[in-house]
C-alpha cells in the first residue's frame, strides 16, 4: 500500500531506492503516466540515473544491481512528467490497515488508535481532511523537526557564491539586447501606432503622467513576463495556493480568467508557521471574534477604536517579544511609516541599512531627520559612519546630535540575510545609539521559540531599543507592533499618526494574533506550537541544503526560511516561473528594480505547513529546471560539498572561511549532487552545519 | 634623428644606450612607418611637438593619480583620539522624551470599549453608553447578514493574505471589490489598498515627483500632508475652500510654467474635509482644472458612502461627472465598516499605482474578510439608498440640538456630513482669551462631561508638532480649530439622538459655565 510508505518515507531500508520515498506519495498517479507517456524522455536521462548514491566519490563501491534495476523501472515519470503530489483525494476505495509489525514511527493522527494504520475515511471526511492538509501538511516524521539558535561568538556573514564571469556577460548582454530591442520597437512604435503612445506625451496642454524612460523598463522588459506576477489566487494561502488560470490575448497588456483553477504549491506566501488556515483553533477564534465583535471597531485608536482586545493583544505582544509594551497597528507599512516622525526629527541622525524596506524609507523621509545609509550588514562600515557622524556632529552647524537611531531588519526578505545583531549590539554599547529592529519577517520564523532574533541569538531583548514586527507573516493575520519600552510606547500611543488617524485593527485580525500568539507560546494547544516552530527550521535548513547540493547558488543565512535562488539571466526570470508553474509550483521571481540588475532571483518562503515530501517535490523540480535552464553553477565555497567523514564538516567549513579571508582560492569542488542522493542524506546532514 | 650630433655632447654609455634602443626599435615590424609619419608630420612645427608631449604627460599623470572623491567633505580633522573622547563625551537625549501633562491626560482618556463598538457600547468602567464616536453611521459593524458573510469568507480564506499583491497576494476577492467600487462610482477601474489611512499619502507621490506642482487647500488631512511631503513635488496653498483664490494660485503656476518645458500638475484637495467638515466645491474646482490643465486628486476618504443618494461621494451629491476627476481615494474604514482604502480611477491610472504605489507593492494585500464586507457595503448601499436618508435625518436632529441651540459652539461640518465638528464660537474664544491649548483641555473636559452623562464622543485629534520643530516652523503650519467630533450613527433611533444632542449642549454648557473656564 502507497500510503503507509508516504507516511513513513524514512522506515525503509538506507539502501533502498531513494526514489521511492519522493515518488511513493502518489503512486496511483504516477503509475498512470508512466503508462501514458512511455519513454517520451529519451533524449535527457541524467546521469545519476544508473550510479548508486554517492558512487561520484567513490565508484566503483557501486555495483550492486538489485536497487538498479528498481530505478530504472521507476525512473521514467518522474523527470519530465514529474506529476506534483495532488491534494485531491484518491478516488480508489482504500482497504483498512491494521498495524501487526510496528517498524517507524506514527503520526500524530494515529496515536488515538494504535492498531489501525490507515482506515478508509469516508467522503466528507476525507474532503475536510483534504482541506485541511492543503493549508496545514501533516508531519511525516518526527525526524524532520529541528530548532535552530545561533551558538558562538562571532556571526559570520553568509558566503556569496558567484557564477562563472560567462553567466555574469551574458547577462549583461541580454539586458543590452533587450533594451536594444526595446528602442528599435519603440522607434518604430511611435512612428507606426502613435495612439500606443498617448499616455507618454503631452496632450492637449497636459504633461505625461508617466515618463517616456520611466516608462520604458515597465513596458518593454516588465511586460514581456508580466504573466509571472500579481497572479490571482483564491482560497487560504497555505501550504498550497489555487491560482486563478488566466490567459493573455494582447501580449500580456491584459489578462483574461480562464475560469480554472490549479493548485500549487505555495513557495511564494509568508505563511511561515503555516498559520494562514481556515480552520484550527486560529479561525475559530476569528470566527467567534467576528459574532462577538462584528467586522470593525470603525475608529481609530485615539478616538473610540481602543477595546479589550487591543489591549490585550497588546500586552500578549508585549510578553511574547519580551519588552515591557507594545502598541499595535492595523497595517505593517503604515507601521514603520508613522514610526519615525514620532522618535526622531530635524538634529537627529538616522542610520539605516542599505536593504532596509521600502516602508523604513517612507518612514524616515517623513521624520525630517538626517538619513545614513550603510553597507547591507556591514558591521565596519557602520562603526566607520557613527565615528564620522558623532565626531563631526550636525552638518554646517557641527552641534552635537540629538539622537542617533540606527535602523535594520532582522531578516531581509529578498536577500535571506539576518542582522548581525551582536556586532550591533556590540556596537551599540560603544556609540550609545538607539536600535531600531524591525521584524516583519523574523518573528516566529527565528528562533527555538520562534521570538524573533532576540531568541535565535539567545540575546535579551531589552538590549534592543524598538522591536518592531508585522503580523502577516508568521501569525496569518494584518498589521505590526512597535514594542518598547513603557515610557517610549506612552509617549507614541499619542504622538504617532497611526494611532491618532490610522483605523484600528479588525476583532478577526486580532483573534488571529492572539490565537496564533497563544499557540506558540504554549498556551493554546500544547505541543502545536513548538512543531510548528520546529517544522518550519527543519524545512529551512533542508530545502536550503537540498539547493546547495544540487549545485544552485542560494543567498542567506542557513537559518532563514527565505531561501533566494539566483538566476541571473533575466530570461530566466520567466522560465523559471513557467518551469515551477508546470510542475504545479508557485514561486515568486524578482529581478531589478528590486534586486540588483543582475541578481534575479526566484525566492522561496518555507513554512512549517510543508512537508518534507512537498520539499523534495521542489527539490525535483529545481533539479529538472536547473538543467533545462542551465542555473547550477555554484562553485561550492558557500557549502553543499560531499560530506567528510564525522566530525570533519565543521572544521572544512572553518578551512574556507579563514581561507576566503585571506585572499585565497580554496580548494573546493562544485558541488553537484543527484537528486536521490540529496533526499537520502537531507534529513541527517541538516541537523549538522550545512556546508 | 641625428645620433652623431647628439654624440658630441652626450656620455659615450647613454650614446649606446640610445644605439641600441634605436636598433632594437627598428626591429618591431612597422616601425618605419611610424617613423616616417612622425617625421613628416612634425618637421617644423615645434609647438604642435610641444602641445602633444604636454597632453602626453597630463594624460600619464592622471591615469596614474590616486582616486579622491568628488564628495566635498567640510569635516573637521580629527586623530582617531580625539574621535574616541568626542564618541565618549555624546549623550543622546532620551528616545521617549518625558510624557507632558497634556499627553499623560490623553493617555487616561482613551476610552476602552467592552464587546462590539455598537450604538451602544459598554465600557471599560462598566457603564454602558451612547457611542458618538465611532465612525459606524450605519452600523454595518454588527449587522449580522455581513458578519455571517464575513465568517463565511474567514473559513474559506482564513483571515492574512500572507503576500504582498504582487506576490500571490490578489485574492479573487479583492478583484471583486475593487470591480464593485469601480461600478458603484461610475469610474473604469479601482484599486484597493490594505489602509485607509495610508492609501493618499502612496497615490500622490506614484504620480507626482520632484519638480512638479501640486496646488493643495491649506485645510487637507495629515495624510496628504505626509503625501506631499514624501512626493517632493513643489506645493501652493491655497486658502481654504476659496476658489477664487485657488483660480488666482493657478493662473500663477500657469504664468510661471510658461516658457519652461511642461510638467506635471495636480490640485489637491478633499469631499468632505476632515479638520473642517465641510464640503468641498466640486463643479467650481472641475472647471478651473479643466480651464488652467491640472489633474484633480480628491480625497473622498470622509464623503464615499454618506454623501450622495447612493453614497457615492460628492460628486454624485453635487452632479459631476465622476470622470471629470482624475483620482478619487476613498475609504472602507469608516462607514463602510470594512478596512482599507481605494483609488477609482481610469485603467492607466491604477495599473500605474500596481507598481509604484509604495503603500500597495510593499504591504500584504486586505484580509478577505474586508474585502467581501467592503463589497457588500456598496452593494447595501445601492439597494437600500434609504438608510442614507435616516442617516440624514439624525444628522438634522443632531443638529437641531446643538448648531443653533447652544450659545457656546457652532457646526463646521457640511448639513449632510455624519461627523459633526464642533468648535467654540470665535466670539466666546476671544471674550475669555483662551489659547489653543486651553481650547484643547476645555473640549477634552467637554468630552469628560458628556461622557458622565452617558454619551461617548471625542474632540477632533491632530498631530504634535513634529519633532525637533522650532516654534518658528509650527506657526507657520496650518492648524484645525480645536473641536468636538460627534459622529451620527442610524444605530440610534431619532429620539435617542435627540436626547444624546441635548446631554452634549448641556455638558458643554455645563463647562463653560464652570468655575475652571471662567476669566
Amino acid at each position: 500500500m502507497p500510503a503507509i510508505r508516504a507516511l513513513n518515507p524514512f522506515a525503509s531500508s538506507p539502501t533502498a531506492s531513494p526514489d521511492t520515498a519522493i515518488l511513493s506519495e502518489k503512486e496511483p498517479i504516477r503509475i498512470e503516466t508512466r503508462e501514458t507517456t512511455p519513454n517520451k524522455q529519451g533524449i535527457r536521462i541524467p546521469r545519476p540515473k544508473f550510479s548508486l548514491p554517492f558512487s561520484n566519490s567513490n565508484p566503483k563501491t557501486a555495483k550492486t544491481t538489485e536497487p538498479q534495476q528498481q530505478q530504472v523501472k521507476l525512473e521514467p515519470p518522474q523527470i519530465p512528467n514529474f506529476r506534483p503530489p495532488s491534494p485531491q483525494i484518491p478516488t480508489l476505495s482504500l482497504p483498512t490497515i491494521n498495524l501487526t509489525t510496528a517498524t517507524g514511527e506514527k503520526s500524530k493522527m494515529e496515536k488515538t488508535e494504535p492498531l489501525t494504520l490507515f482506515s478508509p475515511p469516508t467522503p466528507a471526511e476525507a474532503r475536510r481532511i483534504a482541506k485541511q492538509h492543503a493549508a496545514f501538511g501533516p508531519l511525516g516524521s518526527k525526524q524532520h523537526l529541528y530548532s535552530s539558535r545561533f551558538v558562538g561568538d562571532e556571526f559570520p556573514e553568509p558566503i556569496e557564491d558567484e557564477p562563472p564571469y560567462y553567466y555574469l556577460i551574458t547577462t549583461y548582454i541580454s539586458y543590452l539586447i533587450l533594451i536594444i530591442f526595446g528602442h528599435v520597437r519603440d522607434f518604430f512604435g511611435k512612428r507606426f501606432k502613435p495612439d500606443h503612445y498617448k499616455q507618454l506625451r503631452e496632450q492637449d496642454g497636459y504633461a505625461p503622467l508617466n515618463s517616456d524612460f520611466d516608462n520604458f523598463y515597465i513596458r518593454r522588459l516588465q511586460l514581456r513576463i508580466n504573466d509571472v506576477f500579481r497572479r490571482p489566487v483564491t482560497g487560504v494561502p497555505g501550504r498550497f495556493i489555487t491560482l486563478l488560470d488566466r490567459q493573455s490575448d494582447d501580449f500580456n497588456l491584459s489578462f483574461k480568467l480562464t475560469g480554472t483553477t490549479t493548485q500549487t504549491l505555495n513557495m511564494s506566501s509568508y505563511n511561515y508557521l503555516g498559520f494562514a488556515q481556515s480552520e484550527g483553533e486560529c479561525a475559530e477564534a476569528a470566527e467567534a471574534s467576528v459574532k462577538k465583535y462584528g467586522i470593525s471597531f470603525c475608529s481609530p485608536r485615539a478616538d473610540s477604536g481602543t477595546s479589550e482586545l487591543h489591549r490585550e493583544v497588546e500586552s500578549q505582544v508585549a510578553e511574547f517579544v519580551g519588552k515591557e509594551a507594545a502598541s499595535i497597528y492595523s497595517m505593517g507599512f503604515v507601521t514603520n511609516a508613522t514610526i519615525f516622525p514620532a522618535l526622531v526629527g530635524k538634529g537627529c541622525l538616522l542610520i539605516s541599512d542599505q536593504l532596509n524596506h521600502s516602508s523604513i524609507r517612507f518612514g524616515a523621509r517623513l521624520s525630517g531627520a538626517v538619513i545614513d545609509m550603510f553597507k547591507h550588514n556591514d558591521m565596519l562600515a557602520l562603526e566607520k559612519l557613527l565615528r564620522e557622524r558623532i565626531s563631526q556632529g550636525q552638518p554646517r552647524t557641527h552641534r552635537p546630535w540629538r539622537k542617533i537611531l540606527v535602523a535594520v531588519e532582522g531578516l531581509y526578505s529578498m536577500e535571506g540575510t539576518m542582522c548581525n545583531l551582536p556586532g550591533l549590539i556590540a556596537l551599540k554599547k560603544k556609540y550609545k545609539f538607539g536600535l531600531y529592529v524591525d521584524e516583519a519577517h523574523s518573528i516566529g520564523a527565528l528562533g527555538p521559540r520562534g521570538r524573533g532574533v532576540c531568541d535565535y541569538f539567545g540575546i535579551n531583548p531589552s538590549e534592543i531599543d524598538i522591536l518592531m514586527g508585522t503580523f502577516t507573516k508568521s501569525f496569518g493575520a494584518n498589521g505590526g507592533y512597535i514594542a518598547s519600552s513603557k515610557a517610549l510606547i506612552d509617549k507614541i500611543r499619542i504622538n504617532n499618526a497611526g494611532t491618532i488617524f490610522g483605523e484600528c485593527p479588525t476583532p478577526a485580525v486580532l483573534s488571529q494574533i492572539s490565537s496564533s500568539l497563544r499557540i506558540i507560546a504554549g498556551e493554546l494547544s500544547p505541543g502545536q506550537g513548538e512543531e510548528r516552530l520546529q517544522r518550519l527550521a527543519f524545512n529551512s535548513r533542508y530545502l536550503r541544503l537540498g539547493l546547495k547540493r544540487l549545485g544552485f547558488i542560494v543567498y542567506g543565512h542557513d537559518d532563514s526560511p527565505i531561501i533566494p535562488l539566483l538566476l541571473y539571466h533575466p530570461a530566466k526570470i520567466p522560465a523559471f516561473s513557467h518551469e515551477m508553474l508546470k510542475r504545479k509550483i508557485a514561486v515568486v521571481v524578482v529581478g531589478y528594480p528590486a534586486t540588483p540588475l543582475i541578481s534575479s532571483r526566484a525566492r522561496f518562503c518555507v513554512s512549517a505547513a510543508h512537508t518534507k515530501d512537498d520539499l523534495d517535490r521542489l527539490l525535483a523540480a529545481c533539479d529538472q529546471a536547473g538543467d533545462v535552464l542551465q542555473l547550477k553553477f555554484s562553485s561550492g565555497i558557500a557549502g553543499g560539498q560531499e560530506p567528510l567523514h564525522d566530525g570533519l564538516t565543521n572544521e572544512k567549513e572553518v578551512e574556507i572561511r579563514s581561507c576566503l579571508e585571506a585572499g585565497g582560492k580554496p580548494a573546493v569542488v562544485p558541488p553537484r549532487w543527484r537528486l536521490d542522493d540529496v533526499i537520502r542524506r537531507g534529513v541527517q546532514d541538516v541537523k549538522q552545519p550545512l556546508t | 634623428m641625428n645620433s652623431s650630433n647628439i654624440g658630441t655632447e652626450l656620455p659615450p654609455t647613454a650614446v649606446a644606450f640610445i644605439e641600441s634602443a634605436a636598433a632594437s626599435f627598428q626591429k618591431i615590424p612597422g616601425s618605419a612607418i611610424v617613423i616616417r609619419y612622425i617625421r613628416s608630420s612634425y618637421q617644423n612645427d615645434p609647438i604642435r611637438s610641444l602641445v602633444e608631449l604636454f597632453l602626453f604627460i597630463f594624460a600619464v599623470r592622471y591615469l596614474l593619480a590616486p582616486a579622491y572623491s568628488t564628495k566635498k567633505t567640510k569635516n573637521v580633522h580629527l586623530t582617531e583620539d580625539e574621535i574616541d573622547e568626542l564618541v565618549e563625551d555624546w549623550t543622546p537625549e532620551p528616545l521617549a522624551g518625558e510624557q507632558s501633562e497634556w499627553e499623560k491626560l490623553e493617555n487616561d482618556r482613551i476610552p476602552v470599549i467592552i464587546g462590539p463598538a455598537a450604538p451602544k457600547t459598554k465600557l471599560q468602567n462598566g457603564r454602558t453608553v451612547t457611542n458618538l464616536a465611532s465612525y459606524n453611521h450605519y452600523n454595518f459593524a454588527s449587522n449580522p447578514e455581513l458578519t455571517a458573510k464575513a465568517v463565511n469568507t474567514v473559513r474559506t480564506y482564513g483571515v492574512g493574505p500572507c503576500s504582498p499583491p504582487g506576490f500571490y497576494g490578489t485574492q479573487d476577492v479583492h478583484m471583486k471589490s475593487e470591480a464593485d467600487i469601480a461600478a458603484h462610482l461610475g469610474m473604469p477601474a479601482c484599486i484597493i489598498y490594505a489602509q485607509s489611512f495610508s492609501t493618499i499619502s502612496s497615490v500622490i507621490p506614484a504620480f507626482s515627483k520632484r519638480g512638479d506642482i501640486i496646488v493643495a487647500d491649506k485645510a487637507v488631512n495629515y495624510p496628504i500632508r505626509k503625501g506631499l511631503q514624501i512626493s517632493r513635488s513643489t506645493v501652493r496653498w491655497y486658502d481654504h475652500n476659496d476658489m477664487e483664490d485657488l483660480e488666482r494660485v493657478l493662473a500663477k503656476v500657469v504664468k510661471e510654467g510658461q516658457g519652461k518645458p511642461l510638467t506635471r500638475r495636480f490640485i489637491v484637495t478633499e469631499g468632505l474635509f476632515e479638520n473642517t467638515g465641510d464640503v468641498v466645491n466640486l463643479p467650481k474646482l472641475v472647471e478651473l482644472k479643466f480651464k488652467y490643465k491640472f489633474r484633480l486628486i480628491l480625497d473622498e476618504t470622509w464623503s464615499y458612502g454618506t454623501m450622495g443618494r447612493t453614497g457615492k461621494g460628492v460628486t454624485e451629491h453635487q452632479h459631476v461627472d465622476p470622470n471629470n476627476v482624475d483620482m478619487i481615494i476613498g475609504g472602507l474604514a469608516g462607514c463602510m465598516s470594512s478596512g482599507g482604502g481605494f483609488c477609482a480611477s481610469t485603467e492607466e491610472i491604477v495599473e500605474h499605482q500596481r507598481l509604484s504605489a509604495a503603500a500597495y507593492t510593499f504591504s500584504a494585500a486586505l484580509p478577505a474578510l474586508l474585502a467581501t464586507t467592503a463589497s457588500e457595503t456598496v452593494t447595501i448601499l445601492q439597494e437600500e439608498p434609504s438608510i442614507i436618508q435616516n442617516l440624514r435625518e439624525n444628522i438634522r436632529a443632531m443638529r437641531a440640538q446643538l448648531d443653533p441651540r447652544s450659545d457656546w459652539v457652532i457646526c463646521t461640518s457640511s448639513p449632510e456630513n455624519p461627523v459633526m465638528l464642533l468648535v467654540l464660537k470665535e466670539q466666546v474664544v476671544k471674550d475669555r482669551g483662551f489659547s489653543r491649548q486651553e481650547q484643547e483641555f476645555l473640549l477634552q473636559d467637554c468630552v469628560d462631561e458628556c461622557l458622565a452623562n452617558g454619551v461617548l464622543i471625542t474632540r477632533l485629534k491632530s498631530m504634535p508638532p513634529a519633532l525637533g520643530s522650532s516654534p518658528r516652523d509650527q506657526e507657520k503650519e496650518w492648524l484645525p480649530r480645536p473641536a468636538l467630533k460627534v459622529c451620527v450613527t442610524t444605530g440610534l433611533s431619532k429620539k435617542e439622538t435627540e436626547k444624546a444632542g441635548i446631554v452634549i449642549r448641556h455638558a458643554i454648557t455645563a463647562v463653560m459655565k464652570g468655575k475652571k473656564w471662567q476669566r
